[in-house]
């Protein structure tokens, strides 16, 4: 059964008009509507109920989790300097 | 791509939770509400609750798209199916309770009822089959709504029609948002819904409401990450509108698909199980698309049905307003096998959730 608001990220392995074939991981290939994206094989594309919503940006993603540490660690930085002073 | 583990690194996670804890206020409580049954499963999945401060308390809002739509909407499935129309659906809208029936009750009685993994199966079907009439019970919201969109543009086959029960998120929340017994601190703003609708439906919260929103994704870091910078807002008393999932959501959203959702539906107020009516809260087809709308095609209208049924109280915790554990009913009478609720049903559905999860 699938969750309604959940989508999941594939990658885009061939690209005919409308449909593309994309992969789940580990082996998992399913066709699915590409008509809401601009998408081009080698993107990550996030896929709801057999349709492509969003394509994902990896230097977004990378910059995520670049922006989580960078929390972290002003957080740390500015509570060592508070402990100093 | 980057590997799903760095989202669920749990060294960061640690970290995080530590912040949170140093941010929390030291008096009084803070209410974070989200709307969306894949933020509830991850929060209920990995734990994320027993994280969290004691005075820092998440709670689930109407994110379930099944949960909501009102008994009189399956209830017009289950007449058309008992027509003869084969109703085509996703799986967790078989076994929903409607008044009387639901569409897998319907099914034993010898309907034709067919689970679809997408909107597309029941535009192959109808085609594959041109002698029968096919209606595809459309639920959803903003993430779903756009491809009923595509295929309604598409020109599906004329022996297919569609009961369009699609719901929008924001004035769901603007509806907990004024509910002064409710008393939320903060929203986290649903991730997917939020990559078709963009940020703007939102500003609404912080600018008028002072409410802190974030959008978020569905990792656990992204909810920690989420209750932090709501947590940072409200420290600052600073509320503002912030995107945590910028790796899907964009400002804009997805501009095709809301172009389409605007030729293919206007927005009508509508009613919600449990919930009343709320305004401009409902897509319906447009008049120009009416061949394709199944209440007019098969003549099937249910005014006012029965939402919740006796002893359930699906409908305070679909706001939030009660935990599943404080109905009567949670896996007593109302269990993932035999649920009585709709909350109980779908996979999205907080009690379902909660059962899976053996929070009893």
């Amino acid at each position: 059964m699938i969750r309604m608001c959940l989508a999941i990220p594939a990658k885009v392995v061939n690209l005919k008009e409308d449909k593309a074939k994309v992969d789940f991981g580990e082996g998992v290939l399913r066709e699915v509507n590409v008509t809401l994206v601009n998408a081009k094989v080698g993107d990550y594309v996030l896929v709801h109920a057999g349709y492509a919503i969003q394509v994902l940006s990896e230097k977004e993603a990378q910059e995520t989790i670049q922006l989580w540490n960078e929390i972290l660690d002003a957080e740390a930085e500015t509570q060592q300097k508070q402990s100093v002073s | 791509m980057i590997e799903k583990s760095r989202f669920r690194d749990p060294d960061l996670a640690k970290r995080v939770a530590e912040k949170i804890h140093k941010l929390a206020p030291k008096e009084g409580t803070v209410k974070i509400c989200h709307v969306c049954g894949t933020h509830e499963w991850t929060i209920t999945h990995y734990g994320i609750r027993s994280l969290l401060p004691q005075n820092v308390e998440v709670i689930a809002g109407p994110g379930c798209p099944v949960c909501i739509v009102p008994a009189s909407e399956f209830d017009e499935a289950v007449q058309l199916a008992l027509k003869g129309v084969v109703v085509t659906c996703f799986g967790d809208v078989l076994r929903v309770p409607g008044s009387t029936m639901s569409l897998l009750d319907a099914k034993a009685e010898g309907a034709d009822i067919r689970v679809v993994y997408s909107i597309a199966d029941a535009v192959r079907m109808a085609e594959k089959e041109p002698s029968k009439e096919f209606a595809f019970f459309a639920v959803g919201f903003e993430t779903t709504a756009p491809s009923t969109a595509v295929e309604i543009m598409g020109k599906p086959p004329e022996n297919l029609s569609f009961l369009v029960s699609h719901r929008l998120i924001p004035p769901a929340m603007k509806l907990l948002v004024e509910m002064e017994d409710l008393s939320l601190n903060g929203f986290i703003a649903p991730g997917h819904v939020s990559t078709i609708i963009g940020l703007k439906p939102y500003e609404i919260f912080p600018k008028v409401y002072g409410m802190p929103t974030v959008v978020a994704g569905f990792e656990p870091l992204d909810i920690l990450i989420g209750v932090y910078m709501i947590l940072k807002q409200l420290s600052e008393n600073k509320p503002r509108l912030e995107n945590e999932y910028v790796r899907a959501v964009h400002w804009e959203g997805n501009m095709k698909a809301q172009e389409l959702m605007r030729k293919v539906f206007d927005t009508v107020d509508g009613n919600w199980r449990g919930l009343g009516t709320i305004p401009s809260s409902k897509l319906n087809l447009y008049k120009n698309f009416a061949v394709y709308d199944a209440h007019l095609k098969h003549e099937v209208k249910v005014e006012k049905g029965v939402d919740i049924q006796k002893g359930c109280r699906c409908h305070l915790v679909v706001i939030g307003k009660i935990r599943p554990t404080e109905c009567p009913l949670f896996m007593k009478a109302c269990t993932p096998q035999k649920p009585v609720g709709a909350c109980m049903v779908s996979t999205e559905g907080t009690c379902r959730i909660w059962a899976k999860a053996q929070l009893s």
